[in-house]
């Protein structure tokens, strides 16, 4: 048993009742989701609030919902909700791609979309997943609420915008016409973080060439899209010379670095290679729609 | 000649149901086991029972300079700190290892290892305990640490063991056997001579359950009950008794239900020394159990061989001779559980299934600033280096002569009309047919067919890899004038009573981690006495109620203990067979025995059971001469030689060309354990260690920055495998029964950890073929066959 640095525990009731509560302990309070990042942190006494506060009461922040041309997705939603989905499969089909490979069922069934975006772990999944896709955080604190863009929601590894007194409340995604996404990671083993992966959305034109596209990498080095590749693509019919045209742009934008998973070469290798396995899983998705 | 009770092992074949002694039936254990009932060490609560938590350095190689401990003495909960300094004057700071050497409990001196343990904190709970470990003030003059075992020899090379008179370098022991003047005229000659670093890097046995210990010293009777995650429980009251001074008749040693071994429960920790000194202080129970992070980073790892391999052939494949220097990394003490004149365990029999006219090893072991151990993990005393090895080469050489791996194991088995086969290095084999198993795994695997699609799967640039390999283990140590471990006879003892209704318990020296003793070994009584095996309770692991023997590691149960348990069957059936002609009024020479029962010649009618006999023999029969009024007995078993399992392993793995990460396809595994008791548990075993093989081959692996931080001190970095990562288990086998074991068993235990990897590995760089590559080393990690495809394999230390 590993034991975590002594702390008090709360549990919130509503988003306003754990704003508040973030207020009233200050500095050295934090709210608790899942718990499959912060509760390890903790044991390894490398993370030691004094307050945690409990937000797995508010109900309120857990669903997924269609409202007109989004979907809103709360940020208490479960990653095990997000990879049973239909809807969500359907609209996004990165969002199956990389819960599947997101841990294990265990921490799956705790871990949150919410909780995944804050701890802006570097080998985070879905914060790859929600640049790809260009959503919108909404965070709610005590001056308000606010909408914020990924490339403004992204401060750096275990950075984010959201402030202590904040709580980040829903994710936001766009829905859009012939449009197809994907994603893809090597690990060591199941349930291990990511050596590297990448994920990739796609929006056709009606004449079947590339209208919009967005490469993002994981713990690869990169907090954002690969910036180019959009340019690239875009007008361009998909082919395989485009594809390792982006796995070049890809790999050149990474700034891996080297440890247990691999070295630095090998790194750069799969920023190519995955990209261009997600560009063609993510244009053969958005080809589908369209006929569909 | 011993009698195969072998029965079909098939699970439909419907005539197994509750077999009387051999055959497939569901673990005895397993009800506690499925409904969380079992009782492990972390669920002993006594009353007044206080916790503890251990200091360990942040550093790996740093004198000690001073330890402060008022702060924690101050915290309101503690109620002992304990320093090296105590222990000094305890004469308890050092203590004595498996192979001969001392171990620090807490350091005095000078840190050797990045998480030795520093100071000792007693509490009121384990909170407490913990929390009071940031309390304590160490100051530490940090030392150029000794990482690289192959730098440990170096003339500038940090010296470790300095405390240690006289001692100017890091080397622990050079040993040699074989004949190394024949072997290398034989090389000198031979047409073919390939070499190959091979490389079995430090991994760790990582068993579920983590080590503990609950001490509990009566000061009034002078009585020490320690209860211990130990897999031999025997031979630590004999130890604990010399260490700590406790008369052994005070000493009562009691293993509970073991969450996984592996060998990692064989020594003695710090923690468990430390647990009683605890308890002897404060004079109330001491619970002490480690975590995750200091299982993995402190207690016994297992390899860090470096072998240079060289084999030596005929150019038509006729395998002539096989030499090796190895490189062994022991840490910073030397605790490897061997026994005593074997500082490298079992590796001589790194000449393995092939009949050789030459072999010859040294092996050198050196101190690093590393966790000590080296221990047996599930690996018979490093016969999993040695085969790991001996395959490799065969498969390197199969590529220098192109021919095909299994081919050329075939054309140099040894032959079955051979055995029993003396090997070059001493061993005396007992039986095998290896050809037999070999051509049954090739027969399952669809070998033939797997090679064809490989043949077309290249044309299209994938990558299908078949590996084979084929090991002989020598497990089951061993005869007393041979083996001893600490000066202690590796021979185990048997207890039976046959209870007044002919119910029995039977009492055995050995301690199961898992593997399923209280089955298997019911089930051996049941087949010489009759008596059905949930009649017949098995009871280990507590020192105040069984007989001494050295308990179980090195795949040894079955084949010492298993041997026990026979003959102490078969001496209460003679003893049967003397009450039952009392009983019947008949000469005992004109009885004759069918399972569970004795019987007059020639009219079977007249006979009694051996239920009737108990009855008899607690009850008022006139007894025989010399007879006692009982139906109990007991025997201690000292092997004649070890026992020799084998198998024959196929892999299939596919590797993606793009990012190198390998599937396991297909696993084939043939096994040869002699007589089989339980195929079903026998597959467990099997089931297991193939697992195990897995993680080895493709994750596993204690690294270690140059500072010497251990990087594997989680399960998020130190992977082992699950069950997405195996396939289904393809399993057959073959039964050549032991010609000296009582019953012709041979031990399964550790069969499938030591075949499966070099099958895996064999498969991996098969699969690796068009782009080169001979050799790389595990583990087989994506990046690192990525690195093998581009040219770049490397040692991984
Ligand atoms: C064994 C294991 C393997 C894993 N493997 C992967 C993997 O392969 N890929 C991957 O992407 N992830 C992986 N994870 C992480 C997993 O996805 C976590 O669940 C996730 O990172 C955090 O979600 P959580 O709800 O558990 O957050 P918590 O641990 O509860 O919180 C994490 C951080 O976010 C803050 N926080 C949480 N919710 C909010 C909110 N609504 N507003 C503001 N701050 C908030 C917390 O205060 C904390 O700082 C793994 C975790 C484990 C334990």
């Amino acid at each position: 048993m590993q034991i975590p640095a002594p702390f008090d525990y709360v549990r919130a009731t509503s988003v306003d009742n754990a704003l508040e509560l973030l207020a009233r302990y200050g500095p050295e309070s934090r709210v608790v989701a899942g718990g499959h990042s912060l509760l390890p942190m903790m044991k390894l006494r490398l993370s030691r609030p004094e307050w945690l506060i409990d937000i797995n009461d508010l109900y309120e922040l857990d669903f997924i919902l269609r409202d007109g041309n989004k979907l809103r997705v709360g940020a208490l939603t479960r990653h095990t909700t997000l990879l049973e989905s239909d809807e969500v499969a359907a609209l996004f089909p990165i969002v199956r791609d990389a819960e599947l490979v997101i841990a294990d069922p265990v921490v799956r069934n705790r871990g949150t979309i919410g909780g995944s975006l804050c701890q802006a772990d570097p080998a985070e999944d879905l914060s790859t997943v929600c640049d790809v896709l260009a959503a919108e955080a909404v965070i709610r604190g005590p001056r308000g609420e606010r909408i914020l863009s990924m490339s403004e929601f992204h401060r750096g590894p275990y950075e984010t915008a959201v402030g202590q007194d904040e709580l980040l409340c829903e994710l936001r995604f766009g829905i859009r016409p012939r449009t197809g996404s994907a994603y893809e990671k090597v690990e060591r083993r199941v349930g291990d973080w990511a050596v590297g992966a990448a994920g990739a959305a796609v929006t056709l034109a009606a004449d079947g060439t590339v209208d919009d596209a967005a490469v993002g990498l994981t713990a690869l080095g990169l907090d954002h899209l690969v910036a180019d590749a959009a340019a690239v693509l875009r007008g361009r019919r998909p082919d395989e010379e485009l594809f390792a045209q982006a796995g070049r742009l890809a790999a050149a934008a990474c700034d891996p670095v080297a440890d247990q998973r691999g070295p630095v070469d090998y790194k750069r290798h799969l920023a190519d290679e995955l990209t261009q396995r997600v560009l063609r899983r993510a244009c053969a998705r958005a080809a589908q729609m369209q006929e569909g | 000649m011993t009698v195969i009770h072998d029965r079909p092992s098939n699970p439909a074949a419907g005539d197994e149901d509750r077999p009387i002694g051999y055959g497939r039936i569901q673990r005895k254990e397993d009800p506690r086991f499925v409904r969380g009932q079992g009782h492990y060490l972390d669920d002993i609560v006594l009353p007044g029972m206080l916790h503890s938590a251990i200091l360990r350095a942040p550093v790996a190689h740093a004198r000690l300079v001073s330890i402060d401990t008022t702060n924690a003495l101050a915290h309101p909960k503690v109620v002992a700190v304990i320093t090296g300094k105590d222990l000094l004057g305890l004469k308890l700071a050092w203590a004595p290892t498996l192979s001969a050497d001392v171990q620090a409990v807490l350091v005095t001196d000078k840190v050797r290892f990045q998480g030795q343990e520093v100071a000792f904190v007693v509490a009121e709970d384990r909170y407490a305990a913990r929390d009071a470990l940031e309390l304590i003030d160490v100051e530490y003059d940090v030392l150029p640490p000794l990482v690289d075992a192959r730098k440990a020899l170096d003339p500038d090379a940090p010296v470790i063991r300095d405390e240690i008179e006289g001692r100017t370098d890091n080397r622990i022991f050079d040993w040699e056997i074989g004949d190394k003047a024949e072997t290398d005229a034989v090389f000198a000659s031979a047409d073919v001579v390939v070499s190959q670093e091979v490389v079995y890097p430090r991994v760790h046995p990582a068993p579920l359950e983590t080590c503990g210990a609950v001490a509990d010293f009566d000061a009034v009777n002078g009585k020490l009950t320690l209860y211990e995650t130990t897999q031999a429980p025997h031979a630590h009251r004999t130890l604990f008794a010399i260490v700590a001074g406790i008369p052994e008749h005070k000493i009562r040693i009691v293993s509970p239900d073991i969450g996984g071994g592996f060998g990692n429960k064989v020594g003695i920790y710090p923690g468990y020394i430390l647990a009683v000194v605890g308890s002897i202080v404060s004079g109330r129970p001491v619970k002490w159990v480690e975590d995750r992070s200091e299982n993995l980073m402190s207690t016994s790892f297992a390899r860090d061989y470096i072998m240079q391999g060289d084999i030596a052939a005929t150019k038509d494949g006729k395998i002539l001779a096989l030499r090796t220097h190895v490189l062994a990394d022991h840490g910073a003490f030397n605790a490897t559980a061997q026994p005593t004149k074997n500082p490298a365990g079992f590796f001589s029999i790194f000449t393995g299934s092939y009949d050789l006219k030459a072999a010859y090893c040294s092996v050198t072991g050196v101190y690093t600033n590393k966790a000590p151990g080296g221990v047996a993990y599930a690996c018979s005393f490093r016969v999993t280096e040695a085969v790991y090895l001996v395959e490799r080469m065969v498969d390197v050489l199969a590529r220098k002569l192109n021919m095909d791996p299994a081919e050329l194991r075939l054309k140099n088995f040894i032959k079955p009309e051979q055995f029993p086969y003396a090997n070059k290095t001493g061993w005396v084999y007992d039986s095998g047919n290896y050809e037999a198993a070999m051509r049954l795994s090739m027969q399952l695997a669809g070998y033939e067919d797997l090679r064809r699609e490989q043949a077309e799967k290249r044309e299209r640039g994938e990558l299908m890899g078949i590996g084979v390999a084929f090991f002989t283990e020598v497990v089951g140590a061993g005869p007393r004038k041979h083996f001893d471990i600490v000066g202690l006879g590796m021979a185990d003892g048997a207890e039976l009573r046959v209870h007044p209704t002919g119910k029995a318990v039977v009492r055995i020296s050995v301690q199961s981690q898992g593997q399923g003793h209280e089955t298997t070994f019911a089930q051996i009584v049941a087949e010489e006495l009759g008596i059905p095996p949930e009649d017949i309770e098995v009871v280990h692991g507590d020192t105040d109620q069984t007989p001494f023997g050295l308990g179980t590691y090195g795949s040894r149960s079955t084949p010492v203990s298993g041997g026990a348990v026979a003959l102490v069957a078969r001496k209460v059936r003679e003893k049967a067979k003397l009450i039952a002609g009392a009983m019947l009024e008949t000469r005992p020479e004109d009885l004759e025995w069918e399972k569970g029962r004795w019987f007059v010649k020639g009219d079977p009618s007249v006979g009694k059971t051996i239920a009737e006999i108990a009855m008899g023999a607690h009850g008022t029969v006139a007894l025989p001469e010399g007879v006692d009024g009982n139906l109990d007995a007991e025997v201690t078993y000292d092997p004649p030689n070890l026992t020799f399992p084998f198998g024959a392993y196929i892999c299939v793995v596919d590797v993606d060309p793009g990012t190198g990460q390998v599937k396991v396809r297909r696993f084939v595994a043939v096994d040869d354990c002699g007589t089989r008791i339980n195929p079903m548990i026998i597959e467990g075993q099997v089931h297991g260690g193939l697992t195990d093989g897995v993680g080895m081959a493709l994750m596993e692996i204690i690294e270690f920055d140059e500072a010497g931080n251990c990087l594997a001190g989680s399960f998020m970095d130190y992977l082992i495998p699950t069950a997405m990562e195996v396939p289904d288990w393809e399993t057959g086998f073959t039964v050549t029964p032991s010609p000296h074991h009582p019953i012709g068993a041979k031990g399964i235990g550790e069969s499938a950890t030591v075949g499966s990897p070099p099958a895996i590995v064999n498969a991996v760089v098969d699969a690796l073929a068009p782009f080169g590559v001979t050799h790389m080393d595990m583990p087989c990690t994506p990046a690192r066959v990525w690195a093998a495809m581009q040219g770049r394999a490397r040692p991984p230390i």
